[in-house]
Parts: C-alpha cells; structure tokens; sequence
C-alpha cells in the first residue's frame, strides 16, 4: 500500500466514523419520564409509579397520527399524575428495529407498552411470549395474546360524514381520494366516503389514486393536482401529511383533514377534519392495569366513544348540511345508525351485503372491494 | 380543458427540480468529479430554504438560501475529494448519507410547519390572459417561475459549454486534466468551482422542493429525487437540452401512473418507479457499446483524481 492510499483510507475511516456518528445522533429517540424519580424517593411510603411506554412510527410533530397518539399519552399523564411514569420512543421503522425496542422497553420494567402502528404487531407477538407480566397493546391489528390486545378507531365513520358534506358541496360530481395501501381499513374508508356522498347525491363518483406511502408530501401533492385535473372537486385522504388540503387550497377547491385539525393549513379548502382522541382509551387502559382488571380481546371504539369525530365543519357547509351531518352523529351514538348497512352492491354490480343486514367486525376486516360509485379497481398483489 | 395539456403542465412542474438539479451535477461531471451526494446537497438544502422561506416569507431568499447551502455542502465534498484526493464515490456516498441524517436533524422543528402558499405566478390582467392561452397557458404562464428559471438556465448552461471559452476549458479538464494542466490551467480550482456550482444548483433543486413544490419539510422530503437526478445525466449523455426534456419525461412517469389510475387503469406503481433506473441502464448500456457515443459526450476524466505534476 502506498502512503497515499494509506492516507486515503485513514480520511475515509474518519469521514465514515463520523457519519456513523451523527447518523446515531439523527437516529436516537427522546425519552420523557414523567414523574423525576427524586420526587418517587422523597415520598417511599407511595408505590412506585406505574411505568408505561407508547411506540409511535413517525415524529411526533407530524401533525397527524403520531401526533395524535402523543396528545393521548399525555391525557395519561394529566389524569393519573404520579401514580404513573410514561415514555416514548419515536420514529421506530416496522420490523426487526421494532422488536429490538418493545423488548429493551419490557427490560427496562415497563408494565404496559402501547405499539401504535400495524407493522408492530408480529415483534410486539414475539416479545409478549417472553414477558407474561407485562401488558401490551396494539393498535389496527387482528392479533392478540394471553397478554396482548388490540385497539382501534373507527374511521370510517369520520370518512362517512366527511362524504356526506362532500356529496352536497360538489359541482362536478366527481370525488377524489388519495389513497396509501389498498387495506382493509383504507378501502372501508373509500367506500365510507362514496356510500356517504350517495346518500345524498346518488349520481356522485370517486375517483381513486394510489400513493403506495403513509407520508411523502410530494406525492400527495401530485396524486391531488392529478384527481384535481380529472374533474374531482372535493378531496379526501388516507395519508398523513397536509399537502392534499395543500393542493385544494392552490387550486380553489375543496378538501378535509384526517387524523388532526388541518384547518390551518388550507382555510379555504378545508371542510372539516377527521380527528382521533385516543386519551379516552388509554386511560381506560392503565385504569384496568391499575386496578388488575385488565384482560385480552379487541376494543373497537369510533364516535359513540368520543374516540374519533368530524370537527370543524367549514361555514361554507350549509346549516341545512351541518344539521344532517349532526343527526347521523347522534345515530351513530346510540348505535341507531350503521355505515356498511345493506344492500352494499360493489361497483362490479355484485352484492356484499344483503339489504337489511348490518356489517359485523368480519364482514368490515374483510373488505377487499370498491362500492358502487368508485371508479377503478382494487390493485391486487401485483 | 384539456387534461392532457394539464398533464403535460404537471409533468414539467415535477421535473422542474430534476432540471436544475441535472443541470447542476452535469456541469460537476463535466469537469470530471462524480458527487453522488446529491440527494444530501438537495436535502441541507431544502430544510434551510424551508427555514428562510418560513422566517422571511421570501421564495427568492428561500432559493438563494438553498444554493447557498447547497454550495457549502458541495464545498466540502470539494475540499475531500479535489485538495485531499479522497475516493470520489466514498465520498459523495458519505455526504448523500450524513446531508439525510443532518437535515433531519436540523429540520425537527419546521416539521408541520405551514408556509404561505406560493403566489399566483402572473398577476393582473395580463398575466390572466397569458394564463388562459391554449397550450403554452397552463403549459408555461400559469407556472411558478422557476420553471421559467430551469428553461433560461438550460439555455445558459448549453451556450457555456459549446459556445464560451470557459466551456472548453471546463470540458477540457473534464477530458484530460493532464493535458488541460500542461497547458496551464488550474485544473484543481476549475473543478473546486464546477463542484461548488453544481451544489449551488442541486440546492435551488432541493429549496425549490420545499418551498414551492411540496410546499413543507419533513423527513426525506427529496424522496430520491437526487439519485434520479444523478441518472438524469447520464440518461442526457451529458446534453443539457437531453437533461431538459428527460427531467420532464423522468418527473412525468409518476405523474402519468396517477394518471392512469384515476382514469381506472391499474399499474403498479413500483414498476414505474424504477422505470428511470432501467432507462438509465439501456441507455449506458447503448453508450458502452458505441464508443463514438462515449468520446462525444460522457467526460473522459469522470471519476478519477487528479494529481498534479
């Protein structure tokens, strides 16, 4: 080796160290304990707080989900104080990385962790085999353990109200969504939204596009300005970011928030915002472990809990709408008023649910289709 | 209106950052440096014209801030790989990777942040009439202007290298630093510069991003923007008017994947995406096999160090 190359190699090995260096410094989560510990000594008499630990996917400053779970955590910490000591690891990828956290947070004695992203669910599985004592809690998905359980919203509730709005302030007829993953959850609230905006203008249709991302603002972006050019006046999205109600507000037309109050960032455009409160749920999770009573299965809550809602409606929306949009809340409170009520015809002319008949939890895991009234096909595996 | 002239109309506002991006590394490539840390330049530099753009309310701030930040980026590439002959991929590798994780870093707090929106490109009456032309209307009046900026800068990149005496200078270091040194230029301070003006532009590129196109930071917002941007030039064969047009072909192929899906045509998004990166091979695939093709354009230098004397 000559001593240039040798020199060579030396800068590189300091160049790449010290980018492994600030790649640890981007990369290390912020934990926030929320009782200090000096104030558990002073007082010994007092048990020691209960530790809880909540792992979010994204930045919590991302105005939308992860944003959404935080506000929940610390509904926690306002209700419960000291008796509890609460933690968060942010910006966790789904995977093996997922894993490595939920375990070191079991290590650590956390006696309940909250996981708040589907890809969480197998690590969070393989992890409670080997902590039998400590609880876990998965959000959006299907399967659980002797101590793990899921919880969900139901937004396609907050998706059927926002189509029902958009069903009378359309002039073209035509509704966009930007879409991320053709999921279950994600094609409920696409046939939530058209099912909604049918019922109050039958000749309304939605067209869809697909992003493939939960968050990439300018793909978004795109995905809107495309359905804007084809025709679509009114936009919802199954996305993270603001850059759909973005896009409306540049081109004059119409759109909602989803997951926060977007209102600010399109005052124009924005006809409402889907909200999720996950502080209700929590509480009533560290309540059951406080008092021993917790126990497995799936807790699915939605408006009738306060868990998710449509706020903010826009004071371009007509009394008249506002006051249909309020009457089908109340039905969904008192359990009076079902979205996926059939007959439910898919837009290939098949029937999904017989008239009469409501959708139970199995029917609405398993949607695979698009109602009458969307434009297109349900991409497959391809 | 037309929805294909309005997709055309889009294609050319996506590929715009891809434009002057290209631009940028293909006069770096041109001097012979390869800096794959576009995708890092693009990033400092789309948070730090975020942050004026938001702190003065300014766009052509927010875009000088960018190729500024961009320019100390490349700056620093430049001081590795030209004064210290560091390896040249290593290196850009390096800077695509820590220009990610700093602007990251750097950016937690603009997260969610909402800018102005951009202000309607014309103004007035005028400006309205140009705007309801058909065709070049939506095509190029009711642009943001810097699309207008990406158009005059092809031209003026163009007639730099094959109409100036710096072009041939700069294309001659690119070709053959040694005879270019003989002769007596400073091949050293030419490259630092085309490096340094190359960074400039991927910063206009990644400023433009945040503060005109999405218009917001968050994480990773390029999206690998830079990395197509690196294969916009050689897909041009190192052409500016090539780069121009395939910015605009590169920028419409997700564009046209929308398209097509809101028109109830399913293709998989997946497979468009890599479709820039499959061209980019045929075409260096066609380019390694006509060697006329290579000594035309590709710079001959591309890549390797040069040490002086």
């Amino acid at each position: 080796m000559t001593d240039r190359s040798r020199r060579q190699l030396v800068r590189l090995a300091g160049s790449l160290s010290a980018l492994a260096a600030a790649g640890l410094l981007a990369a290390c989560g912020k934990q926030e304990p929320a009782a200090p510990k000096a104030e558990a000594k002073a007082e010994p008499k007092q048990a020691d707080p209960l530790k809880a630990a909540w792992i979010y996917v994204g930045p919590v400053g991302d105005a939308g989900w992860s944003y959404a779970h935080d506000l929940g955590r610390k509904a926690v910490e306002a209700k419960f104080g000291s008796a509890v000591s609460t933690s968060f690891v942010e910006k966790v990828p789904e995977g093996a990385d997922a894993e490595r956290v939920i375990r070191d947070l079991a290590q650590q004695g956390n006696k309940i962790i909250f996981a708040t992203s589907f890809g969480y669910m197998e690590p969070m599985l393989k992890v409670a085999g080997d902590f039998p004592d400590v609880k876990f809690e998965h959000a959006t998905g299907y399967k659980s353990a002797p101590n793990m359980r899921i919880y969900d919203a139901s937004l396609y509730q907050d998706a059927y109200l926002a189509g029902v709005i958009a069903g009378r302030m359309t002039k073209t007829g035509t509704l966009g969504f930007v879409g991320s993953f053709p999921i279950p959850e994600v094609l409920r609230n696409i046939n939530a939204y058209t099912l909604g905006a049918r019922s109050v203008n039958p000749k309304v249709r939605t067209r869809v596009v697909w992003v493939n991302t939960w968050f990439d603002p300018a793909r978004e972006s795109e995905a809107a300005q495309t359905l804007i050019n084809q025709g679509a006046d009114v936009l919802l999205q199954n996305t993270d970011s603001t850059a759909v109600l973005q896009t409306a507000e540049k081109n004059g037309k119409f759109a909602f928030g989803w997951d926060s109050d977007m209102s600010a960032f399109g005052p124009k455009a924005h006809l409402a915002s889907a909200i999720i409160n996950w502080g209700p749920y929590y509480i009533k999770a560290i309540d059951d472990v406080l008092k021993g009573s917790w126990q497995t299965g799936r807790t699915i809550w939605g408006v009738k809990e306060d868990l998710n809602d449509l706020v903010k409606i826009a004071d371009v929306v007509p009394d008249e709408t506002k006051d249909l949009v309020a009457k089908i809340k109340a039905g969904m409170k008192d359990d009076s008023f079902e979205v996926f009520s059939g007959p439910i015809v898919d837009n290939a002319g098949k029937e999904r649910l017989p008239k009469d008949q409501k959708a139970d939890r199995a029917w609405k895991d398993k949607v695979d289709f698009f109602v009458a009234g969307v434009e297109g096909k349900v991409p497959s595996g391809s | 209106m037309n929805e294909t002239v309005l997709l055309l109309a889009a294609a050319i506002a996506s590929g715009t950052p891809l434009v002057l991006a290209g631009l940028g590394l293909l006069i770096n490539e041109k001097s012979g440096v390869l800096n794959l840390g576009a995708e890092g330049m693009m990033l400092v530099a789309a948070v730090a014209g975020f942050a004026t753009a938001l702190g003065t309310g300014s766009e052509i701030l927010a875009l000088g801030a960018g190729a500024a930040a961009g320019a100390v980026a490349a700056a620093a590439f430049g001081v590795l790989v030209i004064g210290l002959n560091a390896n040249q991929y290593a290196a850009g590798l390096a800077l695509s990777i820590f220009g990610a994780g700093l602007s990251a870093f750097v950016g937690i707090g603009y997260v969610g942040k909402k800018l102005e929106g951009p202000a309607a490109p014309l103004a007035g009456s005028i400006g309205h009439w140009l705007g309801e032309l058909p065709l070049v209307g939506p095509l190029l009046f009711r642009q943001h202007p810097v699309v207008w900026l990406s158009l005059a800068l092809t031209l003026l990149v163009a007639w730099l290298l094959y109409r100036t005496r710096a072009g041939l200078v700069l294309r001659a270091v690119g070709e053959s630093p040694e005879s270019a040194h003989a002769l007596g230029y400073p091949v050293r301070t030419i490259r630092f510069a085309a490096v340094v003006t190359g960074g400039a532009l991927c910063g206009v590129a990644g400023a433009c991003l945040s503060v005109v196109y999405a218009p917001m930071w968050v994480e990773g917002l390029v999206a690998g923007r830079g990395w197509i941007a690196l294969a916009l030039t050689t897909f041009a064969t190192w052409r500016p008017g090539r780069v121009l047009v395939g910015a605009w072909l590169f920028g419409g192929v997700t564009l046209l994947q929308f398209h097509l899906q809101a028109q109830g045509v399913a293709i998989a998004s997946q497979l468009l995406a890599m479709l820039p990166y499959l061209a980019t091979i045929v075409v260096l695939a066609l380019i390694s096999r006509n060697p006329a093709w290579i000594r035309a354009n590709m710079p001959a230098s591309l890549g390797r160090p040069f040490h002086a004397g």
